[in-house]
């Protein structure tokens, strides 16, 4: 038995060598072509990661990456022992939380709801106008809430103030910006998100629908029994990523939104991190705060997966 | 779950469930329509008008004053340009990369290509950080240069994996093998055949990295100091959020009267920075949604 176990082992070896060899003969242009996109990815993505390490190192320009003395792990003392790193930690997780509650089911729902309705000019309104906000860049869609929620010429306390409401500077408050921020993103991907799911529900066998139907369904018993079993490995794939990005939410637009006044709660990991290390070039402090929520992420999204493959049968891997 | 109901209450159920999805959708379509409506409206009114709240949805004593002060603006205009070069430049750049990079990933005796699959998705678990990012393009002499916008965004792992399924389905084995019997080279192959057949994927990805790229602001916030080289979102963001909140002294009533245009300003600016977006809207809706489309469906 062992013998020709050996033997297939073998085989499997020398086969695996001659297929090597057809393709390098049979691509090699390919191959040569390709050569420039794996650079890219390796001066662009893995050097960082290597990079990576002065987070362990006093990094100063001089002596380079490679020769910066280590320092261990006092960067992230440092951080832990400033009363600020647990604000931080709990301003990102609370708006990251916040922002998949309302922003993940959200596109579900619509997905679900132009299934119902007929095809027709109501339905492709309705997509067009809410896929249109998802192309507006951050800081367009960031200057709107400015303009729209300013205290003296924003159209809202305008209003406001037209029914006999005293004007608030929505901005400058810190119980506000988390509202602001995660629903303006609703605002701004609702539609878009949608479109993954809609595919999906275009798939479903319009023979379940027929089933359904005979044995006197109603719409919503539809939905549940035939609708939401068929997207659910999108929805797992789709929550799944969510979660992983967790830690990674619209950074660029929480920076725009940020002013001296809503700094309590819109001050985030990975805004600190910008400002210590591009503005403040503390580069090994900043790389150490960065290392510390790329991991918590990395995290989050084995436990979720775990968690969906437990549950579901659904996987990344 | 077999329903216990009689037919006809359950059909009234029906009528009225799909009543209320038109009503939520009217609703939503209402909430995501009326921010646009209403920026487009300010932008062609007048700056008092605007200024003392009388518009609301429609505009009041139609003006182009604001666009006017826009195109007068030197920075908008340089911005435009740059914006538009960064956008053609790094567009080519990316589809470039993206394509050959897909094309020998789609092939089915490429012998490595679940290799460089899984070092390509591994960059999407592992993320070095943004300061190791800063060094890389600080290292390659790239600051404060064209370089830094067109070249560390070039690829993402998304738009590859689009293109790799694209090309999967549509070019066939069985041609790449009749081209070699008539010792076409391979990248003669995808020269002359490979891209005329793939002008779909091609326009998906050109309007995503153009799209990306139009609207991306950070990269040349970190990167960029000379003001010259400076793109739209970046102006845009220097006149519609940083000067927002501070205001000069000056006499009050030419204050008031510089304020109120200034107001206006950023309304028609708005409306101005988004054009080109829009102009490509009816194609990008379509172009995005094939793209999400190809991108869900595992090749």
């Amino acid at each position: 038995m062992d013998e020709s176990l050996e033997q297939s082992k073998e085989i499997k070896k020398v086969t695996q060598w001659h297929l090597a060899k057809r393709s390098f003969q049979r691509h090699w242009q390919l191959y040569i072509l390709m050569m420039l996109p794996v650079l890219y990815f390796i001066i662009f993505k893995y050097v960082p990661m290597l990079g990576a390490v002065i987070a362990f190192k006093d990094y100063n320009v001089v002596q380079g990456i490679i020769e910066s003395p280590w320092v261990g792990w006092k960067h992230f003392e440092n951080f832990f022992n400033n009363p600020v790193a647990w604000d931080l930690i709990k301003n990102t997780l609370f708006l990251s939380l916040y922002q998949l509650a309302v922003t993940f089911p959200l596109p579900i729902l619509l997905a679900l709801a132009l299934n119902e309705i007929r095809d027709g000019i109501f339905k492709r309104f309705v997509q067009m106008f809410t896929y249109a906000p998802y192309f507006i860049s951050t800081v367009v869609i960031v200057s709107m809430i400015i303009l729209m929620l300013s205290p003296r010429t924003g159209i809202v306390n305008n209003l406001m103030e037209a029914v006999g409401l005293d004007a608030v500077n929505f901005l400058g408050q810190t119980e506000m910006f988390r509202s602001i921020f995660v629903w303006s993103d609703a605002w701004q991907i609702t539609g878009y998100s949608a479109i993954i799911y809609l595919a999906a529900l275009a798939g479903v066998d319009k023979q379940q629908y027929e089933a359904a139907k005979i044995d006197g369904a109603s719409r919503l018993q539809k939905i549940w029994n035939v609708d939401i079993p068929a997207i659910m490995p999108t929805i797992v794939i789709i929550l799944i990523l969510s979660v992983g990005n967790l830690m990674a939410i619209g950074f660029e637009k929480v920076y725009l939104l940020q002013n001296p006044l809503n700094l309590g709660t819109s001050e985030i990991l990975q805004t600190y991190v910008y400002k210590m290390g591009i503005i403040n070039a503390d580069f090994s402090f900043a790389t150490a705060v960065g290392f510390f929520n790329s991991i918590i992420n990395l995290i989050l999204l084995i436990i979720v997966n775990a968690i969906a493959k437990k549950v579901s049968g659904n996987g990344l891997w | 779950m077999s329903s216990k109901n009689g037919t006809i209450k359950e059909s009234y159920n029906d009528r009225l469930f799909l009543t209320l999805i038109y009503i939520f959708l009217s609703v939503l379509m209402i909430v995501i329509l009326y921010p646009l409506v209403y920026i487009v409206s300010a932008s062609i009114s007048s700056p008092e008008a605007v200024t003392s709240g009388q518009v609301w949805l429609w505009p009041v004593d139609f003006s182009l004053e604001g666009y006017i002060e826009v195109f007068n603006n030197s920075d908008v205009i340089r911005g435009f340009r740059n914006s538009i070069l960064y956008t053609i430049g790094y567009t080519l750049i990316a589809v470039f990369l993206t394509v050959i990079f897909a094309y020998p990933l789609s092939r089915k005796n490429f012998y490595g290509k679940t290799f460089f699959m899984i070092f390509i998705l591994l960059t999407m678990l592992f993320y070095g950080g943004l300061i190791p990012e800063y060094l890389v393009v600080q290292k390659l002499g790239m600051l404060d240069t064209p370089w830094a916008i067109l070249i560390p965004k070039a690829m993402a792992v998304w738009q590859i994996i689009i293109a790799r399924t694209f090309f999967y389905t549509s070019i066939p084995e069985e041609l790449v093998e009749a081209s070699e019997m008539d010792g076409c080279s391979s990248i003669r192959f995808l020269w002359h055949v490979v891209i005329p057949l793939s002008k779909p994927i091609i326009a998906v990805l050109a309007l995503m990295y153009a799209v990306f790229q139009w609207n991306s602001y950070f990269d040349a916030m970190i990167f960029l100091r000379t003001e010259d080289l400076f793109p739209l979102q970046l102006e845009l963001r220097e006149i519609l959020i940083t000067q927002s909140e501070s205001g000069a002294n000056q006499d009050i009533a030419e204050q008031q009267k510089r304020q109120q245009l200034a107001n206006l300003m950023q309304y028609s600016l708005i409306v101005v920075s988004s054009i080109p977006v829009l102009i490509i809207y009816p194609f990008a809706q379509k172009y995005f949604v094939k793209g999400m489309l190809l991108g869900s469906v595992k090749g």
